[in-house]
């Protein structure tokens, strides 16, 4: 591999290798912030199926540590999403220290509000607003729940915007440094915003969970309690490890539903969503 | 020192890795997950004074070990429980087999499928034991379903419909297109109980099948720690009686060339007569090490020519010609 | 498939399920297969059940009966119930 970047990303340390200096420019340019580690947890590799690929038509390929089979390459000017996409794999598929949550998390006086659903919910998008409102971004992706305290750790990784959501976090963060316009992706337009000075400073620190949203966007505003056995059901569905850690998995999650509220909210649109995550924090 | 080579010195001497630099602990992980070995790298490295961040990353491999474990012992229950009506031995293989019986191989091993052994007569009835209780097929494919059935040691793999889990029934341990065609009745004759009713084979015959999946069978891929398992197994039980049970299987020049390898790879302690390597030996050894820093393999025609070699073990030319076809057709690639 | 009336339930071992009832529905995590299945009564109480000693469907339906004010004590039923829990390993046929 003949370029490199060295990266950590709250507790996990990455360690990305491409035949490319493109993806590996953009990562270093937009987590220039970012501690870089010595020794990495997982290991992501952007390469060429083969060598004439890396010039002609070059398609991206996602390796590392982990993978997953037949997942199709992307072209070179994406090479910034495939990156970002090998880095949420090895999390998705290999981490064991924490419970992983497919959920964005917003901090404020040490107290975490978790937000997950589908995709399209809308949970980067509350997640990237709320940070321009002085909420501390923990991350729009995954939360971290480490199962010896029942603490939640940060993962601010860039923050990914899709589509419409790209004008709407523009708007709120006039001065945010984006990452440049990824157009026509297998999710449409994506755009990266990097989290704000504060997130990334924090990011080291956990805090304790005290909210559990299910949001939904595109829906007339209503807001509903989540039983601890639905919510129990809807966290195992959106965690990718909650089985491989056994015992440990079981009682953090069993902890966090017995100790931390759930609600389903419905947004019609962004400003009703902010409205109803405040005023439910 | 090649990444792969360096692995093997690690598990050899663990404490050759406390004076690693930062990029060769990466390198070391990396090319450990790759081979599937991080588990037992890790258990290797317990109790050392590591770095903190290599700590946290043993520790974690061992707890995620100790899980693959727990669910490969169970799928092994959940198929004791559905074929224990039908009254016929059944050999538990691999994986599965060092952790039922404690094998010393199964420290941090990963396991994956479910691999068993029943005798040839017994196929229909325990695959019909096993649907009624909820394995299923792989996607049926005609073309993989008939090759299987006709020509290989095992059945098509099973999938658990709720657990999600595959079983590989197999009535002897090589495909019935090999050369070699070892003594599948005498390996279930020899096989041993266990508590649970479930059986293992005799020492010698793990052995045996260790290297018959080693040396006649695969592609080396994952060769390191079929290698490993067998290191372990000798070191534990010694030589005796190995190469004549091999050679009743028509095995004996892959446990002599089995013996050589682990001397050379993992110091094994082994007759003096193995302790030479051949030509062969070198080229077994540069494919079984190939890899790179980032755990991705290296020396593409040399893998290539050891799958086109494992597939002449197999299977007879004019066979092997039509089955490469049709895998290439299906866009089948040999390693990943 | 026949059902002979010899036919025994056993339980998991307690020692192997952690139970937790959250609120309708109860968690059990079975510790020999490291699966969580989400249950609803019956469930609890069946494995309670059979927890002292394994027993033939009869008995089981007997004890129930007396245990819990069984409203249609139906063996066709708790048949099905158990098949369930034989499926998912919290209960072994023997």
């Amino acid at each position: 591999m003949r370029h490199i970047a060295h990266l950590r990303i709250g507790p996990a340390a990455f360690r990305i290798g491409s035949h490319w200096r493109a993806p590996i420019a953009a990562l270093e340019d937009l987590y220039r912030d970012y501690p870089k580690p010595e020794i990495p947890d997982f290991n992501v590799h952007l390469f060429a199926a083969r060598p004439w690929r890396r010039y002609l038509r070059p398609a991206v390929h996602i390796g590392g540590d982990f993978t997953i089979p037949d997942a199709a390459p992307l072209p070179l000017a994406q090479g910034l999403l495939a990156a970002e996409m090998g880095m949420n794999l090895q999390m998705a598929l290999a981490q064991r220290r924490y419970l992983l949550l497919h959920a964005s998390a917003v901090e404020r006086d040490g107290k975490a509000v978790l937000m997950t659903g589908i995709s399209g919910a809308g949970k980067s998008t509350l997640a990237a607003l709320l940070m321009a409102r002085g909420w501390r971004l923990m991350g729009d992706e995954f939360v971290l729940i480490d199962p010896r305290t029942g603490a939640a750790h940060a993962f601010p990784r860039l923050i990914s915007l899709k589509n419409q959501a790209i004008a709407v976090a523009q708007a709120a963060h006039p001065q945010g440094r984006f990452g440049p316009l990824l157009a026509g992706t297998p999710k449409g337009d994506i755009r990266h915003l990097v989290p704000d000075a504060r997130a990334i400073a924090a990011m080291a620190e956990p805090a304790s969970p005290s909210l559990i949203l299910f949001p939904r966007f595109g829906f007339d505003t209503a807001e509903r309690p989540v039983l601890p056995s639905e919510a129990f059901v809807r966290l195992t569905q959106a965690s990718t490890n909650y089985v491989h850690l056994a015992e440990p998995g079981f009682d953090a999650l069993t902890r966090l539903v017995q100790s931390v509220p759930a609600r389903a909210i419905d947004y019609p649109d962004t400003e009703v969503g902010i409205a109803l995550v405040e005023a439910l924090a | 020192m090649n990444p792969g080579w360096r692995l093997a010195t690690i598990l050899r001497d663990p404490s050759a890795s406390l004076a690693f630099s930062p990029e060769e602990w990466t390198e070391l992980l990396a090319v450990a997950r790759a081979e599937q070995m991080a588990g037992t790298l890790a258990h290797r490295l317990h109790g050392l004074a590591l770095p903190d961040r290599i700590k946290r990353l043993v520790e974690d491999a061992i707890a995620s070990t100790e899980q693959v474990r727990l669910a490969a012992l169970w799928e092994a229950e959940m198929a004791r429980r559905a074929l224990a009506p039908l009254g016929v031995p059944v050999v538990l293989l691999k994986g599965t087999a060092f952790a039922a019986a404690g094998l010393s191989p199964s420290a941090g091993r990963n396991i994956g499928d479910l691999d068993i052994l029943v005798p040839l007569e017994s196929l229909g009835e325990v695959e019909a034991a096993l649907i009624a209780a909820g394995w299923e097929w792989v996607k049926p494919d005609p073309y993989d379903d008939a090759y299987y059935r006709r020509w290989m040691h095992e059945l098509p793999p099973l999938i658990h419909r709720e657990r999600d889990r595959m079983i590989d029934v197999h009535h002897t341990i090589l495909p019935l297109t090999a050369r070699i065609t070892p003594d599948a009745a005498g390996l279930i004759a020899a096989s041993e109980p266990l508590e649970n009713g479930l059986c293992i084979l005799s020492r010698p015959d793990i052995l045996v099948h260790a290297v018959a999946h080693l040396l006649a069978d695969g592609d080396l891929a994952g060769g390191m720690r079929n290698l490993w398992d067998f290191h372990c197994l000798v070191r534990d039980g010694g030589t005796e009686g190995l190469l004549e049970r091999a050679r009743h299987h028509g095995l004996a020049r892959e446990m002599a060339r089995a013996l050589r390898l682990s001397h050379a790879l993992y110091g094994t302690e082994v007759p003096l007569e193995y302790q030479r390597l051949g030509l062969a030996d070198r080229l077994y050894l540069r494919r079984l090490t190939a890899r790179d820093g980032w755990g991705r393999q290296t020396r593409r025609p040399l893998r290539m020519a050891f799958y086109v070699r494992s597939h002449w073990l197999r299977m007879p030319p004019a066979m092997l010609a039509r089955h490469l076809w049709t895998k290439y057709r299906k866009g089948y690639r040999p390693v990943g | 498939m026949g059902r002979e009336m010899t036919v025994l339930y056993r339980a998991a071992a307690p020692e192997t399920l952690r139970i937790v009832p959250l609120d309708a529905l109860t968690l059990i995590y079975h510790r020999a297969s490291g699966i969580t299945h989400v249950v609803d009564a019956p469930v609890p109480e069946l494995l309670e059940a059979l927890t002292p000693a394994p027993q033939t469907l009869d008995q089981l339906l007997a004890a129930l009966t007396e245990r819990y004010d069984l409203l249609d004590a139906d063996p066709a039923a708790l048949a099905i119930r158990l098949d369930e829990l034989v499926q998912a390993g919290l209960v072994e046929r023997l």
